[in-house]
Parts: structure tokens; sequence; C-alpha cells
């Protein structure tokens, strides 16, 4: 890995400063929710379908247990789940915590048992007869999108299409173009963070609450979607969520599970607990990425793109779940399919079908890891057919560093940065050249292949992006609300949340720019919509540009009533006064003062402050907006080389270079974890996670002996380049880089297989790449011969 | 998922295991936890009762006898893996023992929990059919032993009975010439194996042994004089790889393929 020594000495933006939150990480004293432990909790476990698709004729509940076991006749007042888009054409799902009259998807709840143990309730759970008349099952998202599957997922519907959208920017291209065309295709797969969903809630009287401890991305957003399901007010949830272990999507979302364990513990007046078992996990609550593309792409002969044209389907389940709606990835796909590059011509059709499995949910990169792979895979298939290298191809049709800001063809304002420059980095990084030597070598059973891929990650984009979509969530702005204590610490409370982005660290960093304090003095507080400014929360690589702005402003705020304060008290005047090592000093550097002192004489010694001194104190709130808030736009080109077995159809990684431009980083350490995080996820994508669904749409992939996720094991030797082309748009020059790690990985591997195997003929056009996939592409190509 | 109840009984030496699992057709024995355990929190095994046999000194250790090694059930895989012990197998038992899981399973799981698992894909069950191993087995009419080859019957199933402890595991020593290959495919570190393929041959006694494993249900194991120097032509491994007994396709038949060529590679010594 490269990148400049630590300097032990900065602490803001831009230093290496080890992350706050790993003392208690690392010595196993987090608190995460299954750590909670209220008096006279209990726990429940959740009857789930056994079958995709059926009628409920009849449920039957045990014997002298039946004040045990609930079903939704008994939640009769719950409203069910709905999380529609105004986006013409949305027909929109209602789901309903536990099922009603029908169940659409294997796992989904049919009951829920509560008992003193969990063990206790699945043995209840395991006595809940339920009587199910078996109804045609749509399994695949083609006959669903197409109208030829037998079955239907909502009575109510035209067709089985939660939405269908179309872009047209066609325009005419030279005729002597290259045109590919391949239908290419990403499997379902899981989030799998190391920790599931849990919940654990409570009625608090004395402040007459429903207390939600949650392992939640989006607490705000939790609580409306809460209140709104159970007819509360507002004021009457309080959502807290603790130490999280990775939420990757999967916790941005409202789970029916909440709403369950809220309604039986204001019911039973006792605390609920729920924790996800990896077996719930993987087959009945987090999938993800199921994409399906029929997709051409025109090069003109000298390798520039001129067109794309794409019909689009993602497998979007039985239900919209909340608040992102269903139709967030296929929709998505229209707008940013066509990556950082320049063309002339581009069209692109969408269907988010349902089928009768779980909902699909966001997961790191959203659509992006899914448009990369079709978009860089097909660029890599052209350059093979012009005969020429990846990078040529791209080199002639990505934006160009003079042509920023740019607006693409679907109308995205990209801000800054030079993508040919990284591109050629990461090519550099990776010794293209020495690989192509050393694979002019090898053609025996072992093959090498090279290949990369390019790809742009708009974070933090806010209200114009998101309010054409009528979801029920559109960001807007975000606030903080900070204050300094008698003692000088500085206290800072935020409305998003931290699930592995560090954001104690580099929030603490962004106030030590402003206000000179030592990161050590800051105190984060997230995650707990007690107190805090309302936020969407935490998803879309939002936060270093939107808290971090928020921060910035708050402190900036702060420094200004400091200021006025420490005039009087040292008298010199206010704008001769800098910030630094945690408190004030004169521009000559004859007299200083700590924020300590500050703050006791505003506190505890007003005698010493005039009579006209502005009460408003040391505690405000202030906002940040971007503007134009279209978004950062950080990118990376991720290069790497592999070895195929062309016997056994293993694919190893060889070597792995990212360059990557997230503008400011405001702790390069903490992008390159997040740089890290982002490729295993990516090569699981590549390589090993899949759920396949048989024709029953009975999940295949329901524990982890099935399901395989990277390990440490798989982990390829990885240089990480860093450039920093500051956003005009955001405070300090930073960009949103949360996710960029697992967006390109499936496309860069796809690439250097197929690099691999173009000399056999043989195509790869889906992940992951098992072993069985490669041997069957070389059967199909031995077949063709 | 948990667990259902059940109730954990200490066995203070082999009789009261057996006698244990005789007075309760529900009970199970536990010796590394590794593949019980996760059957006891997805409910596949639901005893009522578990004995734990992991005090019982009689199962553990590993040593020379005459010309075999006897080797303790409760040997863990990590115990193999490290070697610290007289070896008569040239390092093969090492070799897979470290082949298996993580270390962190592998510093629990026990050689004799493998067999009696009995997962078609488990190594122990193909490497002790590879070096033609014997079982001991005490049950209620007294001590039994069975051929390595001839106690997995299915997928899980084996001849041992409700009651029997498995006890000792016996290897003949290998000879000092003797080859062996030991040959798997895992889709990453730590998976069961999609394929394996493992070759002993000892000069010192004749043996020319060949199994295939991770197949449907127990190893096939084909043994016969020559039999390596047939396997060098080609056509020959494909009669084999096309032999019912083995019922592979597709994809399975070039993993077995691909290993059988290393195998030969190895045991011919033209790696
Ligand atoms: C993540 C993971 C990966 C794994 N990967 C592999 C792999 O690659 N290759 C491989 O071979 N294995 C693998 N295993 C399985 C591992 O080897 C287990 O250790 C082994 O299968 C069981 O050994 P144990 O001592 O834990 O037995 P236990 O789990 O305690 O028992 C297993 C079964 O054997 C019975 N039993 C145990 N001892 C006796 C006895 N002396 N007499 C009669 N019955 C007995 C038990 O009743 C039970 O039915 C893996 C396991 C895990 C968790």
């Amino acid at each position: 890995m490269t990148g400049a020594p630590p300097d032990t000495q900065a602490k803001g933006i831009g230093a290496r400063l080890a992350r706050k939150e790993d003392a208690r990480f690392l010595s196993g004293r987090g608190e995460f929710v299954a750590d909670i432990r209220r008096p006279g909790m209990l726990d429940v476990a959740f009857v789930r379908a056994p079958v995709a698709h059926a009628r409920i004729v009849d449920i039957e509940k045990p014997e002298g247990w039946e004040s045990l076991v609930y079903t939704m006749a008994d939640m009769a007042e719950v409203k069910p789940i709905v999380a529609a888009s105004k986006l013409p054409g949305f027909q929109k799902s209602e789901q309903y915590p536990l099922a009603k009259d029908k169940v659409r998807f294997v796992g989904e709840m049919v009951a829920m048992c509560v008992a003193p143990s969990r063990a206790r309730a699945e043995d209840l759970a395991e006595q809940v007869f339920v009587d199910y008349e078996d109804l045609p099952v749509v399994s695949d998202m083609h006959a669903a999108a197409n109208g030829t599957a037998e079955g239907k997922l909502h009575e109510h519907w035209d067709s089985n299409v939660f939405l269908e959208t179309q872009v047209d920017n066609k325009a005419g291209i030279a005729d002597d173009v290259v045109s590919v065309r391949r239908q290419l295709s990403t499997s379902r797969q899981c989030q799998v963070p190391l920790e599931g969903r849990g919940v654990v809630c409570w009625w608090d009287h004395r402040l007459n609450r429903l207390e939600m401890t949650s392992a939640a991305q989006m607490p705000h957003i939790n609580r409306t979607g809460l209140a709104e399901c159970l007819g509360l007010d507002e004021g009457q949830v309080r959502v807290v969520s603790p130490d999280v272990g990775g939420g990757f999507g999967y916790k941005g979302i409202l789970l029916p599970e909440e709403i369950c364990c809220a309604w039986l513990a204001m019911k039973l007046d006792r605390p609920i607990r729920w924790i996800e078992d990896r077996n719930e996990h993987l087959s009945a609550n987090a999938n993800c990425r199921e994409h399906a593309y029929d997709i051409s792409v025109h090069v003109e002969r000298s390798g520039r793109l001129a067109g794309i044209d794409c019909d689009a389907i993602v497998d979007s389940g039985a239900y919209s779940s909340y608040p992102f709606s269903a139709c967030l990835e296929a929709a998505q796909i229209g707008s940013i399919l066509p990556g950082p590059y320049k063309m002339d011509s581009y069209s692109c059709h969408t269907r988010s079908a349902a089928t009768n499995k779980p909902p699909i949910l966001p997961y790191r990169g959203v659509a992006r890891t899914g448009v990369c792979f079709a978009l860089e895979v097909m660029l890599d298939i052209a350059a093979r057919e012009l005969g020429i290298e990846p990078f040529e191809l791209r080199e002639r049709s990505l934006v160009g560093p003079d042509d920023m800001p740019y607006t693409n063809i679907t109308n995205k304002l990209f801000d800054s940065g030079d993508y040919i420059a990284c591109m050629h980095r990461a090519v550099e990084a990776l010794d293209w050249s020495g690989w192509r030597a050393r694979q002019a070598e090898t053609n025996g059973r072992k093959r090498i292949g090279l290949g990369l891929a390019t790809f742009c990650e708009q974070g933090a984009h806010g209200t114009s992006v998101y309010h054409g979509w009528g979801i029920p969530m559109v960001p807007g702005y975000e606030q903080c609300n900070a204050r300094v204590t008698t003692d000088g610490i500085l206290e800072l409370q935020i409305g998003a949340h931290s699930h592995g982005q560090s954001m104690e660290t580099t929030m603490a960093q962004v106030a030590n720019t402003v206000l000179g304090i030592d990161p050590e003095q800051v105190r984060i507080m997230h995650g707990d919509t007690g107190g805090s400014p309302y936020s969407t929360g935490t998803w879309g690589s939002r936060n270093a540009v939107m808290s971090g702005g928020a921060v910035a402003a708050a402190c900036e705020k702060l420094a200004d009533r400091v200021r006025r304060l420490a005039s009087h008290l040292m008298d010199v005047a206010a704008d001769d006064l800098i910030f630094e090592n945690g408190g004030v000093v004169s521009g000559d550097r004859s007299r200083s003062m700590t924020l300590a002192d500050i703050a006791h004489t505003w506190y505890r010694a007003p005698q010493l402050l005039p009579d006209d001194v502005d009460p408003a104190g040391l505690g405000l709130v202030a906002g940040y907006k971007m503007r134009p808030d279209m978004g950062t736009f950080s990118y990376a080109t991720h290069a790497c080389a592999v070895e195929v077995d062309t016997v056994t159809g293993a694919v190893k990684l060889l070597d792995y270079a990212i360059c990557e431009d997230g503008g400011v980083l405001l702790n390069p350490m903490v992008v390159e974890g997040q740089l890290l995080g982002g490729l295993a996820q990516g090569i699981g994508t590549a390589l090993y996670e899949e759920i396949p669904f048989d024709d029953e749409a009975q999940p295949l992939a329901s524990t982890l002996a099935d399901y395989m996720v990277p390990g440490a094991a798989e982990m390829p030797h990885l240089t990480i380049e860093h450039m920093e082309t500051p956003s005009p748009f955001s405070t300090f020059g930073q960009k949103g880089i949360g996710e960029g790690g697992a967006i390109a990985p499936p496309a860069a591997i796809t690439n250097a297989v197929n690099d691999a195997l173009g000399g056999l003929g043989a195509e790869i056009h889906s992940v992951p790449i098992s072993p069985e996939r490669v041997i069957a592409a070389l059967e199909a190509a031995h077949e063709s011969d | 998922m948990k667990a259902i109840d059940y109730r954990i009984e200490r066995a203070s030496d082999v009789a009261g295991a057996v006698e244990a699992l005789q007075a309760d057709p529900f009970a199970k024995p536990i010796a590394g936890g590794q593949s019980l355990g996760a059957m006891l929190n997805l409910r596949l095994a639901q005893p009522e009762c578990v004995i734990d046999i992991v005090g019982l000194d009689a199962l553990k250790g590993l040593r020379i006898e005459s010309d075999e090694m006897v080797i303790g059930p409760l040997v863990t895989h990590a115990r193999l893996e490290d070697g610290r012990y007289d070896d008569a197998t040239g390092g093969m038992l090492a070799h897979v023992a470290a082949g298996i899981a993580y270390r962190a399973v592998r510093n629990s799981g026990t050689i004799g929990g493998s067999i009696c698992h009995a997962d078609p894909a488990a190594d122990w069950i193909a490497a002790t059919a590879a070096l033609g191993a014997t079982f001991d087995i005490q049950g209620p009419d007294g001590t039994r032993q069975v051929a390595a080859r001839d106690f997995m019957t299915s997928a899980f199933e084996t001849t041992l009975a409700e009651a029997d402890v498995l006890t000792a595991i016996r290897v003949p020593a290998l000879g000092d010439t003797a080859r062996w290959s030991y040959r798997k495919f895992c889709r990453k570190t730590g998976e069961f194996a999609l394929a394996i393929v493992s070759g002993v041959v000892d000069g010192q006694t004749g043996i020319e042994r060949l199994v295939f494993s991770a197949l449907d249900g127990a190893p096939v194991v084909i043994e016969r004089a020559g039999l390596f120097d047939e396997l060098a032509e080609p056509d020959a491994r494909q009669v084999l790889l096309d032999d019912d007994a083995l019922s592979i396709s597709g994809h399975r038949r070039a993993l077995h393929a691909g290993l059988l060529a290393d195998v030969i590679a190895d045991i011919r010594g033209t790696a």
C-alpha cells in the first residue's frame, strides 16, 4: 500500500489518525443490540413460510399456548408497510408485518411466538400449524417482466412489474461502428454484515414512548416508518442505534420484525427482543443484486464509444421495502449506466419485476455494481473485437479533465477529476505490461488474464436527485447539534450513524480543522433520535460531505461565539484571534486562552462577562446543504491479474490495484479501510456469493455452509493509489467514497477472466464466476467450434 | 436457531458411554462439537441427551504399535497437523489435517468425530480409506473391527449402531519407499471439498490404491496391482471416471479428472 508516512502531529482533515472507536472494538467492549439486556425481557421467534406462494387457509396455534402466539389477525390495528414511488405507473405493494391472506416468499413471517428464551420461542414456533393452499410460483424475473408467468404476486395489479422506465436519448451514430450485444447478469446474493439485524424494545411509561434499540443505519427514517405503521406520533418513538457491525444498505430498511416487536412490547408491556440468525438473514431478509441486462454497445473503429442500448430487468422480489422502494435499482440503472463516459446515443428500458422472492434491498454500491459490471464487461469485449487494449478504448471515451464540470447524457453534473490519468495510474500500479509479458508465456492448463474497470460514484446526492422519485424519503440538508461543555469538551450530535465508517474519528478531525481542538476532546453522539437533528441517515456515501459539512458549519458558528467571548476576556480584537491547540491565540501570540477557560467563564463565572453579553451561549444547531446538490463524483479504476485453471474452472486473483480519487480525504487510512472492505465484498460478488433459487423459488443457500463469503485467505495483494481532486461543491473538497470498493471488482475480475479465456473462445456473462460457470463457458466454446 | 432443550451427561469411561447411549435411544456422543454443534443449532439433530466423551483418556493419544499407527478418535485435526508424533504415513496425516477447514475448527474437531459424522466430503473418510485403515468399535456386545472402506454406507450413514463408540483408528505403516498423494478441490480456503482423489502405492506390501471421494455417498476405493501403470494411459482414466460406481458428470467429473491427473503424476513422480 502506498501513501505518505503518517504525520503524528497532524490531527485534522487529511491526517492518518488512528480510529477513536478502535479501543472498544478491538477489546471486545463495543455494545451491539445482542449485548443489551432488559429486566423481564422476552424473546420472539417467527413462524416463516416454507413455500413461496400460497394462500393461508388456516393457522392453528398450539393448544394451551394460544396467548403466546400472534398472527396478523391479532394485530389488526397495525398498518402495512407501503413504500410507494410517485413515478408514473408504479404499482404499490402492501406488506403486512405478518402475512395476511397469503405468503409471497419463502421465509415470509406468518406468526410470532414469544417466550423467555429464543429456544423456547422456537419450540412454540415448531408447534404452529399453518395450512397452505399452493399458488403458482413466479420464480423467474424474465417471465415476470414479460407477462408469461402463470402466477400473480399482487391481485390488484395489472402485471408482475412494479415499474417500467424508459430513457431515450437516441441519436444518429456512424454506420461503420462495431456493435456488440450480450446478455449479462448478476446473481441474487446477500449483504452478510458480520452482525445481522436485531431489535430490543420496550415502552417507557415515564416518557410515554416506545424505546427501540435497533441495528439501524437510518434511525430517524425507521422512527418515521414505525410511527406510521403503529399509529403513534413520532415523539412517542425513540430509536437508538448502538454499535452496528456493518450495514451495507441492509440496515437502512424498516423491517417487519421491528414493527412486530414494537407492537408486542406495547401489547405485553414487556421488553421484547429479536436477534436475526444467519438462516433468517440469508434466506428471508437480506437479499440484493439480482440484475439481468440485454445490452449493446456501439464503438467507432477508433475506439471511441458512440452509444449504448440496454434493456434491464431487476428481480425486485415480492414487496417494496421502506423507504427506498422496489424501483430504486432498476430506475437507477437507467440514469447511471452511462457511467463516466461521453457518448452520442443512449437508450435504456428497465423493469422492476415482482417475483416470489424476498424483497431486493440496497447493497453497497446499490445499482452501480450491476451497471459497472454490464458496461465495463461490454467495453472489454468491444476492445477485444477491435484488437486494442481496454485502456485504449476508455482513454478515447472517458470524460476528460478539460470537460469538467461536465453534464453527461443523462444530465448528471460531474464535479471534478481526471478520470483518464486515474485509469493510467491503476494500469501502471498493476504493472500491466509486465503481466502481458508473463501472459504470453503461459498458454497451457492455467491461463493468465488482465482486466480493468472504471466507474464513478455519485455520493451525497440531494433533493434535486431524489424528489423526482417520489419515495418516502427525500434528503435535503444535514444538521449538527454542537455544544461546548463546562470543561471545554466539544459535543457533536448528528442524526446520521456510523456502522463502520469511523465517523467518531473523521468528524472529530473536521472539528480539529475548524476549531483546533484535539480530537480526543471531541465527543460524537450519533444513532439516537432522542435529541439529534432529523437526518435521512447513513447511505449513498453521503456522510463525509453532509455530516462533515454540518459539523464544520456548527464549529464555524461556535468559533464565532467563542471568539466574541475571548475577545472580551483577552482584550484582543475578535478577528485577530486564531484557533489553535484547543484554544485561541492572539495574532501576535502574546496572549492565549484555552477553550476550557472560556467555557468555564461562560458557564460558571458569568460575572467576568459584560452585561450586554449575547446569551445564546456555547450550544447551537447549524446545518449544511450542498449547492448544487447533484452530489460529489468520486471515481476509480480497478485493475487485476487472474489465473484461470481451465481444467477445474478455478479462478485465482494474482494481483490487484486500485487508483481512486475521493477528493480531499478526511482520513486516508479510513478510506483505505473502506476500499479493502469494499474490495472483499466485490470479490464475493465476483467469485463466490450467490443464493440460487429453484423453480419453486426455494432458496438453496440458507446457511454459511452453502453461501460462500470470501475470507482473509481470498484477499489478493493490493496496491492503492490516491488522487485528490477537490470537489468544488463540498465544504473542504471532500467526496463520498464509501461504496466504491464494492462496485468495480465483479467487472474487473470478469474482464480478466474473459481475457484469460479469450484465446479459447470462451466468455463469462454472469457472476459469481463459479468453477461451474467457467467450465460451462469452455464447453460452450468447444461445442460452437 | 437454537438447539432444543437437551441434557449433557459426562461419561466416565467408554463402557459408561456405551451404557448411557444404550439407555437412551435419542442420545448422541459429542467430541469436538464442530459438526454436531451445527446440527444441534439447526435442529437437524434433536437428541434428548448428549454424552460428553471428551474427558475419556482411552480415546486420546496416538502411538505406533508394531506395524500400525493407533490413533485415538479424540485426537484433533490440529494435533495431526502439527506432526509432533511418531508418524508412519510419510507425512500424509499431517498434510490431510492441515487442509481441513480453518485452524479454529481444527483445534476442536477430531478425527473420530469426522469419521462418525460421515460427511461425503470429509477428509478423514477419504484419507483413512486410502491408507487402508481399520476402525475399532465398542458396543453393547463388545468390540469389533471394520475396514475404513466398509465403514461408511451412504451420506451421513455408517455401520455404527446406536450405542456404538469408535475407539481407535488403526493405520497400517507405510513402507520407506511408499508414495502417497492427496488432492482435493475446494471453492475456497476452509470449504468442504467438491472433489477428492487420493492414491497410495507401497512397494513393500505391493498395495496400489486409489480413492475417489466427495461423491454422493461413500468413497469409491479401487485396489489392484499395476493400477497406476494402467492409468498412465488416458483411455484407462476415462473408463475409470465413467464407472457407474462414481456416478459423476459435468463439472464434478471434470474436477475428479483434473485431480486424478495430478494424483497419477504425484504417484508416478512425473509431476
Ligand atoms: C467451518 C467448518 C469447515 C469444515 N471443513 C471441513 C473440511 O474441509 N474437511 C473435513 O473433513 N471436515 C470439515 N469440517 C468438519 C470437521 O472436520 C469436524 O471436526 C468433524 O466433522 C467432526 O468432528 P468433531 O470432533 O467436532 O465431532 P462432533 O461434532 O462432536 O461429532 C460429530 C458426529 O460424530 C459422532 N461422534 C463423535 N465422536 C464419536 C465417537 N468416538 N464414536 C461414535 N460417534 C462419535 C457424534 O455423535 C456426531 O454425530 C468443517 C467444520 C466446520 C465447522
